[in-house]
């Protein structure tokens, strides 16, 4: 399979990167390169294999159910949580008007 | 007296226990070489305050007469992947630029509290997506060591480009790394020191700056296997904070160090003989065969069937989970925002994601947001997860035949800086003997060989079991004991 460049404003416009007619351009090529070569996996005969997600069989576990069970993670550090916010606005982050 | 930057972690750790330096002279010391070595660009901030405050700390317990850590008094690099308070943490992209955590990543947490202290931040691959160290935003980290004759910069090797050059220069006597696809590895073979992986989950990824989550894992880097040994047992261990670290003691590696490999079989995947490896790199690994023979172990052949598709799966799983990953960056809850006139939510979020990410990294969002998407997902993303199931079982079967398996660690030697930018793939391919044990999520270790005709260094590969960084340090002590590599680079910057 390979890719054109309407195919690639797709998948950035899903990935929410804007790129100009030159970078698209560029980026057909580079990216039906890397394409190309992972259609090798096609060969391999996967046939009652199960896809690997976690390589350490691991179950995910609960933690203790109550209130800042870990202080550093739970509730109350609303200024720690907006210090790096490029706009904070009445203790909320601030963004574009996003209703007309 | 002796030049402190010349010592490692164990002989600072020793030498201050037992007072024949101070840790503060050790930290003035390192603060110094650092300080003289802005030609390497290793650091993208230094922090010696922080390696002052955390010396002066020490040399207090010790005259109260308190009880030591295993890292105390050791100034190390910490990788610009890990959430520092206060400290400015970057992944060496510009879309981080600025972002000053108000917590501590679990592993320089738990660092700090075996006594060690910062020396700075270090670059790296943007967002650890780069086997050169040529993505970071901050600029490029050149290699200490140079081509016999020549003064063209050469590459550290990355993502962990920043800590192998510091480490491999003195300006640290270890540094943390973290391991995705070969990014703690490739880079201390390319520059003569030691690095290991542990197994998947031994240390906590909470506060690492995610590339590919079910991959990453941080490190140590330093200049011998017992140095490794240390600062490995200082980082590991379960974090309740982190959903997929492992609940399990953490063996004494240090203590339990033996390159006595009678007993052991290391094997040798045939598989690894590839095409496009340079001749020197073939040679040291027969003389690594012949190293763990006189060690003890018995050698034997394995097969790894499925390892020329390893690499093309990686590209596939770990790109889908950056592309995941990623997605955060939105410049609204930290770091850069770009927000042209009149611009909407949505305008914001695709100019600052176009303005903050480096060109490699944008490659790879795209070709994991593409992999994930409607109508691909099976073809490529299951298929190569499937893949990976099968390179794993492939270890698991020549693990019934042997204890460790000895490999080189990259293809070739160091390369100049900008010489490998034409194709993206031909980089891709400098981690094929890497990125297996990675997508298996198995302990391994590179540790220095030999050097090359042109005075590089040269290093091999150590796979173990799941949980047997032990296995994989004690055959990586044989090596060592055996290859008495002394080589350093010669002082230009």
């Amino acid at each position: 399979m390979s890719v054109d460049k309407a195919t690639v404003a797709k998948i950035a416009s899903l990935a929410r990167i804007r790129m100009d007619d030159a970078a698209l351009e560029q980026m057909v090529p580079e990216l039906n390169g890397i394409l190309q070569w992972v259609e090798q996996l096609g060969e391999v005969d996967v046939t009652g294999i199960e896809p690997m997600a976690a390589v350490i069989p691991n179950t995910l576990r609960l933690r203790d159910d109550v209130i800042d069970a870990d202080p550093l993670t739970g509730g109350g550090r609303q200024g720690d949580v907006l210090a790096n916010a490029p706009a904070a606005e009445h203790g909320f982050f601030g963004v574009p008007k996003v209703i007309e | 007296m002796t030049d402190l930057t010349q010592l490692g972690v164990k002989d600072i750790r020793d030498g201050v226990r037992d007072g024949g330096f101070t840790a503060r002279e050790v930290a003035e010391a390192f603060n110094t070489a650092v300080a003289e070595a802005a030609a390497l660009n290793a650091f993208i901030v230094t922090t010696p305050d922080h390696a002052l405050a955390s010396a002066d700390a020490v040399d207090a317990a010790r005259a109260a007469g308190g009880q030591l850590g295993a890292m105390a008094g050791v100034p190390i690099g910490m990788k610009d992947l890990f959430a520092t308070n206060g400290v400015q943490t970057t992944a060496a992209s510009h879309i981080l630029e600025g972002f000053t955590p108000r917590y501590e990543s679990t592993v320089s947490q738990k660092l700090w509290d075996a006594g060690a202290g910062m020396l700075g931040k270090l670059n790296l691959d943007q967002f650890a997506m780069g086997s050169s160290n040529e993505t970071s935003y901050f600029g490029n980290v050149a290699s200490p060591w140079r081509k016999e004759g020549s003064n063209q910069p050469m590459s550290p090797g990355g993502s962990s480009g920043g800590s192998s050059s510091a480490v491999a220069a003195r300006i640290a006597p270890a540094a943390t790394g973290t391991d995705t696809g070969g990014s703690i590895r490739q880079p201390a073979a390319f520059t003569g020191i030691c690095g290991i992986k542990p197994t998947y989950g031994r240390c906590s990824r909470w506060g690492i700056v995610a590339f590919a989550s079910s991959l990453d894992q941080a490190g140590p880097m330093a200049r011998s296997v017992e140095d490794c040994a240390i600062m490995l047992g200082a980082m590991a261990g379960f974090d309740p904070k982190d959903s997929t670290s492992l609940d399990m003691p953490v063996p004494d590696w240090e203590a339990a160090l033996n390159a006595d490999l009678r007993g052991k079989k290391v094997g040798i995947p045939r598989e690894y003989r590839m095409e496009g490896t340079d001749q020197a790199i073939l040679d040291s690994w027969e003389q690594g065969k012949a190293w763990l023979k006189d060690a003890g172990a018995e050698i034997v052949d394995v097969s790894l069937p499925h390892t020329k598709y390893a690499l093309p799966a990686y590209y596939i799983v770990a790109p889908a989970e950056a592309s995941s990953n990623l997605a955060r960056y939105d410049g609204v809850r930290y770091g850069l925002r770009d927000l042209p006139d009149g611009s909407g939510l949505q305008d914001m979020y695709a100019a600052t994601r176009a303005a903050g990410f480096g060109d490699e990294v944008k490659r790879r969002i795209l070709i994991g947001t593409y992999v994930l998407s409607a109508g691909f997902y099976d073809a490529y993303y299951t298929q190569a997860q499937k893949v990976r199931a099968l390179v794993a079982r492939d270890f698991e079967r020549a693990f019934e035949q042997c204890d460790v398996i000895l490999a080189p660690t990259t293809p070739t030697a160091s390369f100049p800086l900008g010489s490998m930018n034409e194709d993206p793939l031909t980089m891709y391919l400098n981690d094929v003997f890497a990125v297996p044990a990675s997508l298996a999520g198995l302990p391994a270790m590179s540790v220095p060989a030999t050097i090359n005709a042109d005075g590089l260094p040269l290093g091999l590969q150590l796979v173990g079991r799941p949980f047997d960084e032990q296995g994989v340090l004690n055959a990586g002590l044989a090596i060592q004991q055996r290859a008495g590599f002394t080589a350093k680079p010669e002082k230009w910057w």
